[in-house]
């Protein structure tokens, strides 16, 4: 468990120190780095690159957006294996809706309970 | 009536006199060097409202309400405002004039519209258009976050800027008669566009401007830097003042120590973590409104060019691969 979390971490924060330089030395929007995150995800999920990376760290490679991105792709392989070319439409947020559908649910409570103010 | 000099200069027959000032701010700007100058600093960015817009608009009720106190006039006594800032339809300073019995003029100048305004009711004033006119401008961290990048709800990651958009208002009470400095000649500059992309780069979108304008104005009244006490620029910042002073050198004008920077005396850039210094127009508004007022009160001062600067950039424009456009207005204050 211990050294589960330890890959994990290690793991997800090389991801992130990817973006944080991006942030600092590009001048790539916040909204443009996450989508080239999510977009690298399906590409190297699309290849099978990604799933080795979830094998050894776990919610280090799944949380991220490049998860994310992993997560569509797969989907949609699985759902051109069982629906044929109608899964290039609807395999990708089947496999994210618990993603997706928390994000939209936590992102709303958070917004009626929380109140935006300037970082102090 | 006033006379024109030079190509853009226009010296008062009869000059503006500034009654009075005020100037509210928030709590970062209320921990900077300019603290005990402000009329009033708000701790909440919400200034007890509901919504960063009409927090805006309350800190820029407060610096009218006070301005009007200090320089003893009431509000029928004024025949116009003048007012500006930066969100869309100059939303702030709509919303807080809506319940004002007075006419009122809504302005964009990006953050050059302290100097717009106070340049515009000089001329009324001594065209006799006015007797006594507020000028007034105002700008807020959170509500220019909303309008130039994401909203602060949305939780984004901040890219690193160099600048930090003042949360400040600040309002001068022009009159025809009264006591005060005065305001006797003003410089109205034009755009100057040099190609500036990066929105995170505001000064040198700005110095350009400002050097024109200035190097019109010492031209058109055949001054020389050493006549001035100060030479008092809005936002340029580190970078963008350093570029003034090169560019001005370019045209044969050393500042000298003569130049400062609104933007740069807000802050203590060591300590406070903005790197170049305050933007918006809240920041020369507050500022001029209370500091550099005060100088010419303790007789400090008796000579000061005031030109705030302006980027009037569009973010629709910018998101098209636009330019940003600089502007820079002149007032000259005397004592």
């Amino acid at each position: 468990m211990v050294v589960d979390v330890m890959k994990a971490f290690l793991l997800g924060g090389c991801i992130c120190i990817i973006g944080q330089l991006l942030v600092d030395l590009t001048k790539l929007t916040p909204a443009r780095i996450m989508v080239i995150f999510v977009v690298t995800g399906v590409v190297l999920g699309l290849f099978g690159l990604y799933q080795p990376l979830v094998e050894w760290g776990g919610a280090g490679a799944t949380v991220p957006l490049t998860g994310f991105g992993n997560l569509l792709a797969k989907g949609v392989i699985k759902e051109i294996e069982e629906q044929g070319f109608l899964g290039v439409f609807t395999g990708g947020v089947k496999s994210a809706a618990a993603g997706i559908t928390a994000a939209v649910t936590f992102g709303y409570i958070m917004a009626i309970i929380s109140k935006p103010r300037i970082k102090s | 009536m006033a006379n024109r000099l030079g190509q853009q200069t226009v010296v008062l027959d009869k000059p503006a006199i500034i009654l009075g000032g005020a100037g509210i701010v928030g709590k970062k700007e209320g921990d900077g060097p300019l603290a005990r100058y402000f009329d009033n600093v708000i701790d909440d960015e919400y200034a007890g409202e509901k919504t960063f817009e009409a927090a805006e608009s309350r800190i820029l009720m407060d610096a009218y309400v006070k301005a009007l106190e200090k320089s003893g006039k009431s509000p029928t006594d004024i025949n116009l405002i003048l007012s500006g800032d930066l969100l869309n339809q100059c939303t702030a300073a709509s919303y807080a004039f809506r319940d004002v019995n007075t006419p009122y003029m809504g302005l964009f100048g990006a953050c050059s519209t302290m100097t717009e305004s106070m340049a515009l009711a000089a001329m009324l004033i001594d065209g006799g258009s006015v007797d006594y006119a507020v000028c007034a401008a105002s700008s807020h961290f959170c509500s220019a976050e909303r309008q130039f990048r994401f909203p602060l709800e949305y939780g984004n990651q901040r890219t690193p800027t160099s600048q930090w958009t003042v949360t400040g208002a600040g309002a001068v009470i022009l009159g025809k008669d009264g006591q005060g400095p005065k305001i006797t000649a003003i410089t109205p500059g034009k755009i100057l566009d040099q190609g500036i992309k990066d929105s995170n780069n505001m000064g040198a979108a700005m110095a350009p401007a400002a050097c024109d304008t200035i190097t019109r104005h010492l031209m058109d009244t055949g001054r020389s830097v050493d006549e001035f006490d100060m030479i008092l620029t809005g936002d340029l910042g580190k970078f963008g003042s350093e570029m003034l002073r090169d560019l001005m050198r370019r045209n044969n004008f050393d500042l000298k120590n003569k130049h400062k920077d609104c933007g740069m005396l807000i802050f203590d850039l060591e300590t406070q973590d903005v790197d170049c210094g305050g933007s918006g127009c809240g920041c020369s508004a507050a500022v001029f409104s209370t500091y550099i007022l005060d100088m010419f009160r303790q007789g400090i001062v008796k000579r000061i060019l005031f030109i705030a600067t302006g980027a009037l950039l569009s973010p629709t424009r910018m998101q098209q691969g636009e330019t940003i456009p600089g502007i820079a207005h002149a007032v000259l204050v005397e004592a």
